[in-house]
Parts: structure tokens; sequence; C-alpha cells
């Protein structure tokens, strides 16, 4: 496959250009080529004027070029500065010496300081939070001297305030005089940041914009066509109450009270956002829903029946539709097939199988009409999942909860890391299950989707609803919430509609 | 502001402001990369992507180099022991002619005795032709093959029927004990008609297989203990116990002063598929069949998916409502039963008594018929028959040119030593790496 087709990038000292592309473009596959990882078949580098032939990681660090990837390569039992002198050690006394562990520090004080970059160089790299972690990467780049930086979608895993401190160190860096590559799909990010954007799509530059090109126009260029960044929905008519959730506690790992006494309701034919900045109990609340998380204390009920306490398989059966969190962690196996995935939580039920074995040639009709009913894109349905770019893999699970009757739809970030043609098509398929009388349930980290998609607002807050307040109230208000501020001098908590 | 667009499938740059110094201008074409996947993260545990990685990576093509490769390797250790080949070669410059010539001798009479031992006789179908001796003896080679293959078809379908659901079964060998042990209590111990004594006496063996793997099974699902460690003990618990099980009175033959137990009777045993006092039994097909099953099992049933969902994720399998737990335990008590079928089989086909040593080392072969099969149940079998065919014919290879069966092990290991890196036959051999099935050296993606 041709991921890259002749790309032109050109990128100025001391600019912040943006690498904006779908899932699948192939702006990954151009970075590993810069950073050495791949070799290309036609084309060539240029550093300062030069050739450079990039052969690994190596070269590419001495001719100046440091790469942030998306996941860390980072040493998780290490320190911070053990894992910033890794593959650069110094040694006190010659090549046997002891090594140099208070330089490193120092090293890393100094980088830290110079860019302001807040890290302890003796913490534990795997007691720090993801935000820090990226940091630790960046420093290790800028401890090699690097004049380029290339960040691969470096905000993808983090919360909304980790995303604007990313934005100032970015900042900072270009003061001091860096390239930085940024590879998003992301258009706020590339707008508040970026000097100059290069659209890829397909493996080709498609377009190049200044950061005060419109959303509107740089989504359209990304995905080549028109795209509606906001749904279009009608009023939501809010029926029984489906979920009925009271007093809720649930405990996390380390047995904190993640969740501390949640009372929620989510009526039929109504989308309830829950907006909070991620860990402030979102993930377990809805875990405990699902039965794969035990509740210590409070109940919740699903059309009057008691939820709590049953099995997960139960909770599903009963009409409820999950689309987990983390979609390669709990939500597809990446090895089985699309039609596999696609029947993955009702292969034991009819029409696809029976107690004892299942039946194969339904599971393939059935597979071929989601595939073209959820438009999923793929060259068969018999491909792996794991071959299927981001926002496609995601549509698999969204075919799959939404193919049975649903009294409940719980979405967890049902559009993280998808690309902008595909959130469309999710969102449209949430306020069509809306529509169809579900009680919706969303549970998003960026504030942007809650406030498109939810009739209500709900925000948590270190493990509590602090307020629920109706779609219209401004993004300020929601902000503020969500950061744990409840006061506003002008108006009082609201309450549904 | 957009400053410059594409027409869709124009390959042109939009943006061709001129060079400027510091700059970093790249122009690629790259054909036949593979994009790293952006989110690949989670999936199987690390020891079982291993082992996934080495099948994918393992094609067909590999598999066959390595066992080339392997006889390469057997051939200079049957030089190595051979007094005359090293003789000869003691004035290797006088006259270089004798000492490849003899080493072409030895190897050449070894690798020939091995396949006369394991597959065809040239000499005994001649016989048979000319009258000189009976059809049978011509068949005693494939007979002795089919006779080791069927054991460890059911202990390298219950290593790798585990492998499918993420766990990696050591402890096929303490099935096959416990299971031989229950199977030879009922086969001495009741006496039943014919076919019933039979079919009693195998499905005791699978019963005792299978509760012996409900043991790790169990601790793994509920504890969390790590079945290689509980496995690798129980193989020690099930040895002991058999040694000491057969010493005991009503256990131990009252005939024999050794430690071996009563014979089975006569009913329980499985009948023969062949005259001429050829050893081949019931058994290999058995094993056909079991294969059969768990070949449906695997693929078509809901256990089998509920199987391979947890094996190769089990927080998705958790999440989509599978009890992990459940198919933890249920997977280990098939693969015991099957283990413990091997067992019996060897108990009923061959040995007829129960002996310290009745089951030899089957369930520890299983662990590299398993792996030479990639885990799939066909493959399974054709690894099985392999290892059959090199046992069977490192016998004659031994009795005939001298060559210590030993070699045979050394084989065997080489075998899933190349099969354990493909890489280096893949170097070897100078083959492409297959575009789906690559063992990368975990990428080196940082400094």
């Amino acid at each position: 496959m041709v991921a890259n087709d002749h790309i032109d990038l050109t990128v100025e000292p001391g600019e912040i250009h943006a690498l904006l592309g779908e899932n699948g473009a192939g702006k990954s596959t151009l970075m590993n080529v810069l950073y050495g990882l791949l070799q290309p078949d036609e084309g060539e580098i240029l550093i300062n004027d030069e050739p450079h032939h990039i052969k690994g990681p190596r070269d590419a660090i001495s001719a100046g070029i440091g790469m942030v990837h998306q996941h860390f390569m980072l040493v998780p039992v290490f320190t911070v500065a053990e894992n910033v002198m890794l593959g650069a050690e110094r040694a006190r006394g010659g090549p046997l010496g002891m090594l140099d562990r208070a330089r490193a520090r120092r090293d890393v004080r100094e980088v830290a300081e110079r860019y302001g970059l807040q890290v302890n160089p003796a913490a534990i790299v795997e007691d720090l939070p993801v935000g820090v972690q990226q940091r630790v990467e960046i420093i290790k780049a800028l401890t090699r001297e690097v004049e380029l930086l290339i960040l691969d979608e470096p905000t993808a895993v983090l919360t909304p305030n980790e995303t604007a401190d990313l934005l100032e160190v970015m900042r900072s860096l270009k003061a001091a005089g860096k390239s930085i590559v940024f590879i998003t799909h992301k258009l706020k990010e590339v707008k508040a940041i970026a000097d100059r954007i290069t659209v890829v799509r397909r493996g080709r530059t498609v377009g190049t914009a200044t950061p005060d090109a419109s959303e509107a126009e740089l989504a359209s260029l990304m995905v080549g066509r028109q795209v509606m960044l906001r749904v279009e929905k009608a009023p939501a008519q809010p029926g029984d109450v489906v979920l009925a959730v009271d007093g809720l506690a649930v405990a996390d790992e380390r047995g904190h009270r993640a969740v501390d006494g949640v009372d929620l309701e989510v009526r039929a034919g109504e989308v309830l956002g829950l907006a909070g900045v991620q860990g402030n109990g979102q993930t377990e609340l809805i875990e405990a829903l699902m039965g794969l998380r035990p509740a210590l204390a409070g109940s919740a009920t699903l059309k009057g029946e008691p939820l709590l306490g049953r099995r997960t398989k139960d909770v599903l059966g009963a009409g409820v539709g999950y689309i987990p969190e983390d979609r390669s962690v709990d939500g597809l196996i990446k090895e089985f097939t699309i039609a596999e995935n696609l029947v993955l939580d009702t292969y034991d039920r009819e029409p696809f199988g029976s107690k004892l074995a299942l039946r194969l040639d339904r599971i393939e009709a059935a597979a071929k009409e989601r595939v073209e009913e959820f438009d999923v894109r793929t060259p068969s349905h018999e491909a792996n999942v794991g071959t299927l770019s981001g926002g496609n893999q995601q549509k698999v699970i969204v075919a799959r909860e939404m193919s049975r009757p649903l009294n409940l739809l719980v979405a967890a970030q049902p559009t993280r890391g998808v690309d902008v043609g595909s959130i469309e098509f999710i969102h449209k398929r949430v306020i069509a299950a809306r529509d169809a009388g579900a009680g919706v349930l969303v549970i998003s980290s960026e504030l942007d989707e809650v406030i498109s998609l939810a009739d209500r607002i709900a925000v948590m807050y270190r493990g509590r609803i602090i307020a629920t307040v109706p779609a219209t109230e401004s993004r300020e208000r929601i902000g503020l919430l969500m950061a744990g501020i409840t006061e506003t001098p002008t108006e009082t908590e609201g309450s549904g509609q | 502001m957009i400053l410059g667009q594409e027409p869709e499938g124009s390959a042109s740059s939009p943006d061709k402001a001129p060079v400027s110094t510091g700059q970093v201008a790249s122009e690629t074409a790259a054909t036949a990369l593979r994009t790293p996947d952006p989110d690949e993260v989670g999936g199987p545990p690390a020891g079982n992507r291993f082992i996934a990685a080495l099948w994918s990576a393992n094609t067909v093509t590999v598999t066959v180099l390595s066992l080339f490769l392997a006889m390469v390797i057997g051939g200079v250790l049957i030089c190595l022991s051979d007094p005359t080949v090293t003789a000869a070669y003691g004035y290797f410059f006088a006259a270089p002619g004798d000492a490849i010539a003899a080493s072409w001798t030895a190897v050449s009479e070894a690798y020939a005795n091995l396949f006369k031992g394991a597959i065809v006789d040239p000499a005994a179908v001649t016989g048979w032709l000319d009258g000189e001796n009976t059809i049978w003896l011509a068949l005693y080679p494939l007979s002795e093959t089919l006779t080791y293959t069927a054991p460890l078809v059911f202990t390298g379908l219950a290593v790798a029927l585990a492998f499918r659901g993420g766990l990696f079964n050591i402890g096929a060998q303490g099935q096959a004990i416990i299971g031989a042990a229950v199977a030879g209590l009922v086969g001495f111990g009741l006496h039943l008609p014919p076919v019933v004594h039979l079919v009693f006496t195998l499905v005791a063996g699978a019963i005792g297989g299978a509760a012996y793997g409900f043991v790790p099974g169990f601790l793994k699902a509920r504890t969390g203990a790590h079945e290689v460690i509980t496995t690798i003990m129980l193989n020690y618990i099930a040895l002991y116990f058999l040694s000491w099980l057969i010493v005991q009175d009503g256990v131990q033959d009252p005939n024999r002063t050794d430690a071996i137990s009563k014979p089975v009777d006569e009913n329980a045993l499985l009948p023969k598929l062949a005259g001429g006092d050829l050893r081949v039994h019931l058994g290999i097909l058995l094993g056909v069949a079991a294969v059969v099953g768990v070949g449906w099992l695997l693929n078509r049933s809901t256990f089998g998916f509920e199987l391979r969902a947890v094996g190769l994720n089990p927080d998705a399998a958790r999440t989509a409502g599978m009890s992990v737990a459940a198919t933890y335990t249920g997977t280990m008590v098939i693969a015991g039963a099957l283990a413990g079928l091997g067992g019996t089989t060897v108990l009923l086909g061959t040995a007829g008594a129960l002996t310290g040593s009745v089951v030899g080392n089957i369930g520890f072969d299983g662990i590299t018929v398993a792996l030479l099969g990639r885990g799939k149940p066909w493959g399974v079998l054709l690894a099985a028959l392999l290892f059959g065919a090199l046992r069977a014919g490192g016998n004659r290879m031994q009795s005939f040119s001298g060559i210590p069966v030993d070699l045979v092990d050394v084989l065997t290991a080489l075998i899933v030593l190349f099969i354990a890196a493909p890489a280096l036959v893949r170097s070897v051999f100078r083959l492409r790496a297959g575009r789906t099935g690559r063992l990368e050296t975990t990428v080196a993606k940082g400094w």
C-alpha cells in the first residue's frame, strides 16, 4: 500500500507546523520516515538545505530531529532522570564507572526550567499522570538538543487542562527557536497554536492553510467533502425514566470512593451528557452500571428493575447498549474479524447462536448489512478489526451496540481518537437512537461533544454530580463547573429542562 | 485562509516556497510501508502476543525450512559422533575425498534409516511383492509412526486449545499421568463386557485429566495464580502420585516385584487396526476425531468463541458480558480431558499396565507439537505425525546406524529453536518478511 504518495512538507525554524489529517491519512508514516523508522522509496529529506539519509532514530537525533510518540516510550519503573538519560548514559570515571544520576537530574532540571516544563526528576514515571509523562518525553528530546520536534497526536491522551499546558509548552519552545511538527486531527488545537497547516488526505498533501481558516474549511479539506460540525437535532421529547441512579458510590482500583453519592435520571428520548474532566469518577460510574465493577452503596434501576449486582451479560440483555471508553482495550478484539466483533455480545443469542453453537451464516449475513449500513470502510467484513482506522473501529462498536432494540445507550467517549467524518456519523446515530426512544447517557471529556449532543448536562466533579444544567448553558459556566467551581454571581443551579 | 488546495488525485505540491536555510524538506513516496496502528495498545498479555506473533511469522515455508536446517545441523552432529568419519577427517589434507565420502555415507545412511523406520522400507516392499514376507512387514514403519503419533495428537491439542484461550498449559504431562492412572484403575479394577469397558476406561481417563486440569484453571480464575507455575508444580505431584500408586496393594501386579500395576483387562484395550503384530491401534482414529471435535469447538461453538475472545483480549470479552473466569476454568477442563485421553491412549494402546514412566514425555512433547502446529487443530495433527515419524525412525536409526535415538530429541529441539526464531531462518534463506507476518524485534522506537 502506498501510505505516502509524493508528499512535500517544509518546516521553517521557529515554526509550529500542524500536520492535519484523518486517521490513516498517512501522517504517522510521513513522520516515521523523517525519524528514520521507515525508509522512503522515493524522495529526499533536506535539513538546512543538505540532503540527509536517516537510517534510524539515532541518525534522526544527531540530525536534530526528535519525536514524541503517541504512546510513550518510557520505562515505567525508572525515575524521570533515568528515563531521560536512557540511551545516552553518562558515567563517572570512564565507561565502567558509576552512572552519573546526579548529572542527569541536573540536566532535567535545567531543561525543565528553561522551557517551563515542571517535573520532578526523582519521580518514578509510572506514578506520574499522562500529561507529565508526555513532558518527560519532550524533555528527553530537548536534552538531546533537537531543533525539530515531532509531536504525534500529543493531545489524544490528554485532559483539557493538560492540553492547555502542552500548548503553553509548545509556545515557549517556539519562542526558543525550536521548530515543531504537530500531528493532529483536532481542529481547535490547530487553530489555537499552528503557524502553518498542511492537510494530508489518503497519503497526499491536499492543501495548506493558515490558522485563520475556519474550522469548517479545514474539516472539509481534511475529509474531502462538506462536514457538519454540529449535530442537527430536533428538541428532545423526554418520556418515562429509563435509568434512575440514587446515592451510588463506587470504589476505584485503589479503594478510593471514585463515585461518591451520585443521583441521576435519564429519560427515554433524551440525551443526558455527563461532562467532567477525566478521572472524576465517570469511568467507575458507568462500569458499576454495566456490572463490571461492584457498587459500595446506593441503587440504580433500569425501567424500574434493579440494575446493580446483575451480570454484564444480563445488563446488556436488558436492552442496554454500551460503547466503552477505550475501544482497543475494552471494545474490540483486534485479531477477530469485523463479523466476529459485531456479535461480541450477542453471539450466544438468537439469531446468531445458541448455548452450544454459532450460526456462522447468519453472523456473516448480518455483518455484510452492518458494514454497509454503518459505512465501515473495509475491503471485507472478514478483515481483522485491527486493520481498520480508529474511526472505522469505533463504527464497528457503534454498529454492534445499535443493532438491537435499546432502552438505554451508554456511550463513553464515543468519538475519542476518531476522525471528523466519523464523528459526524456517530453523532447522528446517537441522536437517531434517542429519537427511536432510547435514553442516552453520553460521557465525554470533550466539552464540545457534550454540548452538541446533550439535551441536559450533568457535570461530574470528584465523584459527585455538582450541577445539572440545560444544554443551552454557556460554555464558560460548564467549563467552570468542570473545574469544580459552582458559585457564579449571576444564576442559581439549573436542574433539567 | 486556505493557501492552496489540490484537486483530488493530483500529486504535485501546492506549496513550492523557495527553500530557505534551516528547513526540513521531505519528499517521500513510500510504497509497501506499514503504517503503525495509531492506537496499538492493550491486546492480549505479552506472552500470548509473542506466541501469536510467532505463529503469524512462521509461514509454512519457514516451518519447512526449519525442518531442513535442523536436518543439516543434525547431519553435522552425526559426522561428529561417528568414529569412522572423525578418523577420516584426521587425514583430511592428505585425502579430503575420504572425509567427504565418509561423512556422506554416515549422514545418508542415518537419514535413510530414519526414513525407512518412519515411512517405508523399500526392501520390505519388494520382499512382499516377491512373496518373501507379509504385507505387514512393509507396513510396519507406518504402524510405528501412527502409534507414536496418537497420544501426541491429544496432548498437542490440550496445549494448543489452552494457547488459544490465553493459557500456557505446561501441565499436559501431569494431566496425562492422572488420566492414565484413573484409566488404569478402571481398566484393571472393573471387569466389564467388551466395548463397554473400553468406553468406560476412556471416559475415566478423560475425567481424570479434566479434574487435574480444573485445578489450575480454577486457581487462575479465582485467585489469579499463574497457570505456568501451578501446572509445573502439579506435574511433579502427578508424577510422584503415580509412583506411589503403582506399588500399593491391590494396584501392584502381585506376580511382579518391580513397580508395575496389574495389567488392564483385555476388554479395555484399544483394538489393533492391523494384523501381523503391528502395534497401530484405534487411538490414532480417536485422535483424528479429537482434531475434528476441537476444530468444531474452536471455530463453530459458542464456547469456542468465548475461549478465543478471552484468549485474545480478556478485557473486551468481559465488557461484552463473557465470564472470563468461567472460560479459563472451562478451557483448562477441556484441555485436561484431552491430555488425560492422551495418557489413556498410551496405556490402553501400547503399555497395557501402569508404570512410573508409562506416559513417557507426551505432555512435554505436546507443547512442542502445539507450537509447531501453530495452535490449529489440523496443524497439531500434522506436527504430531512428524514427531511420531521421527520417534519411529529414530529407533531404526539407532539399531541400524548406531546413531543414538537421542539425536531425535536434538532434531526436535533444533526444529523448535528455528521455529522460535523465524527471523533467523528468513535471513539464512534470504526470504522477504511476509506482509502480515513479521515478527519484529519489538521495535526500538525510542532513543
